[in-house]
């Protein structure tokens, strides 16, 4: 297994799954990125105002904290990675800021986002606020309605929010008006994918900005542990970038386990569910080959999660490799072990987390642990945003 | 020969394409609308594989293929439809549309069926050039396919040289950079585009699509290339009431009368 390479290959490719299957409308766009992406991000400059911006203005690096509760509970050794601290409330901040400060490289004067759970929205909205960039967020009808709160807050950010009435009206029918936007654009505008998906080299892109999550972890084990490996880090998944993140600087060392969890929603033998990799098959959407949801005929089915930012029929490539490889192992979790999850975490450590991030919580209970070793559990988002979901939920 | 290669050997300008959705407006529409079409005189038709998430689209072309899947259309009954009717019509077909159906339908039972029901040419905008050579390629040149690349008005010189090289049939050249359906004037095509292509003087026939939408804005088109494709605005022409019989007719001899 070591001699596994996890890195995207030069054609954009993990294994099997990637790749840049775009029309030509979008080529000229993509193969600019594709050139310039890394010599960009590794300039001295770029990396001394990304790191800059990192620290004082989103509050790196985010605690790395002992859970005595889940811990006890558990009978073992459980930190949460707290990122969920983060400026605008979870890990998107990280790549948007990374993708902003790309996009002023390339000279970019709009930049067009989509959102699902309106996370990436608020994390783009913000960065665009700061430098003073023009600003449009897709986002489904039926999300908006779902996370109004990150609506308004995005309205106030100066940011331009596009309604979607396509499809099931969420993540997936965002993105594909983000790129018809990116097609009609094609001088001024950079579009920041929110995720490790999309054409290469957006899931290689993404994954770096999103690594400072697992380099922090390496020095804050280190520290507080006596060791930088953990056991295993669990991080939910949807197109799987706090995933990324957080796994990325333990991919070549196989002692350390990684686990992905995917919404299950109503549950894996329904048709509402979100588990891309246990209901999914090879396809290409959003211009990468992976794992898709979708019918005989080819057609992409609707996922279906009571979390906005996991209602998504794909996932990103990096973790589709992982998958068939064995290199990271999923699980999935159900919107009732959700929801129970999150509201242990609440009333036993006074943390309220996202929608998103409970289902790395929920896999806990399918895990069994030993009592010296340490688990990581990566809080991605705080559940601010939820609150309408949680009410109505538990009849607060 | 290959259809489309006659068709360029013996018409060289105002060939007329025409597209439309497999399974739009009615689940058996692909028939009637064939043989209007080439009664009509249209010279080629591309026949649109529905797909769920056709990201290259406007708003008319996504609705018709939406609809399409709700009336139940597939790769395999599209294939039905065209081994019924293909004995009756002449004129060049090429099937176009997005690659996912066409890679879970299997490339090389693709092709087969292809071949077996008279198509003469692919066109997958999302089907990259290197993609098309490793996976597509020996399955479409056996099947004796042409597999048409797209060139925009920000493709370079160097690499539109590269595209005439690799493309058959023809290179399509998307007019504007847009997805399908944006409303143009006809003095607002990229004349400075087309005339940049014209003095690159390329080996394939070039066909102008997206925008083309009315008599005018074809015969504009027409001065730069072989012939031009008109989409969204056959398909908003079908949506009406009236029977095809009657629209087609009517609708074709808007652009060519």
């Amino acid at each position: 297994m070591t001699t596994m390479n996890y890195q995207v290959n030069e054609d954009g490719y993990y294994g099997k799954f990637g790749g840049a299957w775009i029309p030509e409308m979008m080529y000229v766009n993509i193969e600019e990125l594709r050139v310039r992406y890394l010599d960009i991000i590794h300039s001295e400059e770029f990396e001394s105002e990304f790191r800059q911006l990192l620290s004082d203005y989103s509050g790196r690096p985010t605690p790395l904290y002992f859970s005595h509760w889940l811990s006890e509970y558990y009978h073992t050794k459980i930190f949460l990675k707290r990122e969920d601290l983060n400026h605008t409330g979870s890990h998107k901040l990280n790549n948007t800021i990374g993708q902003v400060l790309l996009a002023l490289k390339l000279g970019k004067t709009r930049i067009i986002a989509e959102t699902g759970a309106g996370q990436h929205g608020l994390a783009t909205a913000t960065v665009c606020a700061l430098k003073g960039l023009e600003c449009i967020v897709y986002m489904g009808d039926l999300d908006m309605e779902r996370q109004e709160t990150n609506v308004k807050k995005m309205k106030m950010l100066g940011a331009t929010v596009i309604p979607v009435h396509t499809g099931n009206k969420t993540l997936k029918d965002a993105t594909n008006e983000a790129m018809r936007d990116w097609i009609n654009h094609p001088s001024d505008t950079h579009y920041i994918i929110g995720s490790v998906v999309g054409p290469h080299p957006y899931p290689d892109m993404v994954t770096r900005f999103q690594s400072v999550i697992s380099k922090e972890l390496k020095t804050q084990l280190a520290e507080k542990t006596g060791s930088e490996k953990p056991a295993r880090i669990i991080a939910c998944v949807g197109g799987g970038s706090n995933a990324a993140g957080a796994f990325y600087h333990f991919l070549d060392d196989p002692e350390v386990e990684l686990i992905g969890v995917e919404a299950a929603g109503k549950g894996i033998y329904t048709a509402e569910t979100a588990a891309t990799l246990f209901v999914g098959s090879p396809g290409v959407l959003h211009s990468s080959m992976s794992i898709i949801m979708q019918n005989k005929d080819g057609q992409v089915t609707e996922p279906y999660s009571i979390s906005a930012g996991l209602d998504y029929p794909g996932i990103g490539p990096l973790h589709a490799h992982l998958c068939k490889t064995g290199r990271a192992k999923y699980l999935y979790a159900t919107d009732k072990e959700v929801m129970e999850a999150a509201r242990l975490l609440t009333q036993k450590e006074g943390i309220i987390p996202a929608l998103e991030s409970a289902h790395a919580l929920a896999a806990l209970t399918q895990i069994r642990f030993k009592k010296e070793e340490v688990t990581v559990v990566n809080l991605s988002g705080r559940g601010d945003k939820d609150m309408e979901t949680y009410l109505r939920y538990f009849g607060y | 020969m290959n259809r489309i290669d006659q068709l360029f050997k013996k018409k060289k300008k105002n060939i007329l394409s025409v597209y439309f959705t497999a399974g739009y407006p009615q689940p058996d529409s692909l028939p009637v609308i064939l043989s209007e079409l080439e009664k009509a005189g249209v010279d080629m038709v591309e026949i649109g594989i529905p797909f769920s998430d056709p990201t290259a689209d406007g708003p008319v072309i996504q609705q018709s293929n939406h609809q399409a899947l709700i009336n139940g259309m597939s790769l395999t009954l599209l294939f039905n439809q065209l081994a019924q009717i293909r004995k009756k019509i002449s004129i060049p077909l090429i099937l176009m549309g997005y690659f996912n159906p066409v890679y879970r339908f299997g490339i090389e039972a693709f092709s087969l069926k292809c071949r077996e029901t008279g198509i003469d040419g692919v066109i997958l905008p999302d089907l990259p050039l290197r993609e098309y050579e490793t996976r597509c390629k020996p399955f479409f040149e056996k099947a004796k396919l042409h597999n048409i690349f797209l060139i925009t008005p920000e493709t370079s010189d160097s690499r539109i040289h590269e595209i005439d090289t690799k493309t058959s049939g023809f290179i399509y050249m998307v007019s504007s950079s847009s997805t399908t359906g944006k409303n143009q004037k006809a003095k607002d095509l990229h004349k400075d585009y087309f005339e940049r292509v014209q003095k690159l003087g390329v080996r394939s026939p070039c066909m102008i699509g997206f925008g083309i939408a009315n008599r005018s804005t074809f015969r504009q088109a027409c001065k730069y290339a072989n012939g031009a494709i008109i989409g969204t605005a056959f398909i908003k022409a079908l949506k009406k009431e009236t029977p095809p019989e009657k629209t087609i007719p009517e609708f074709i001899q808007s652009i060519t009368g």
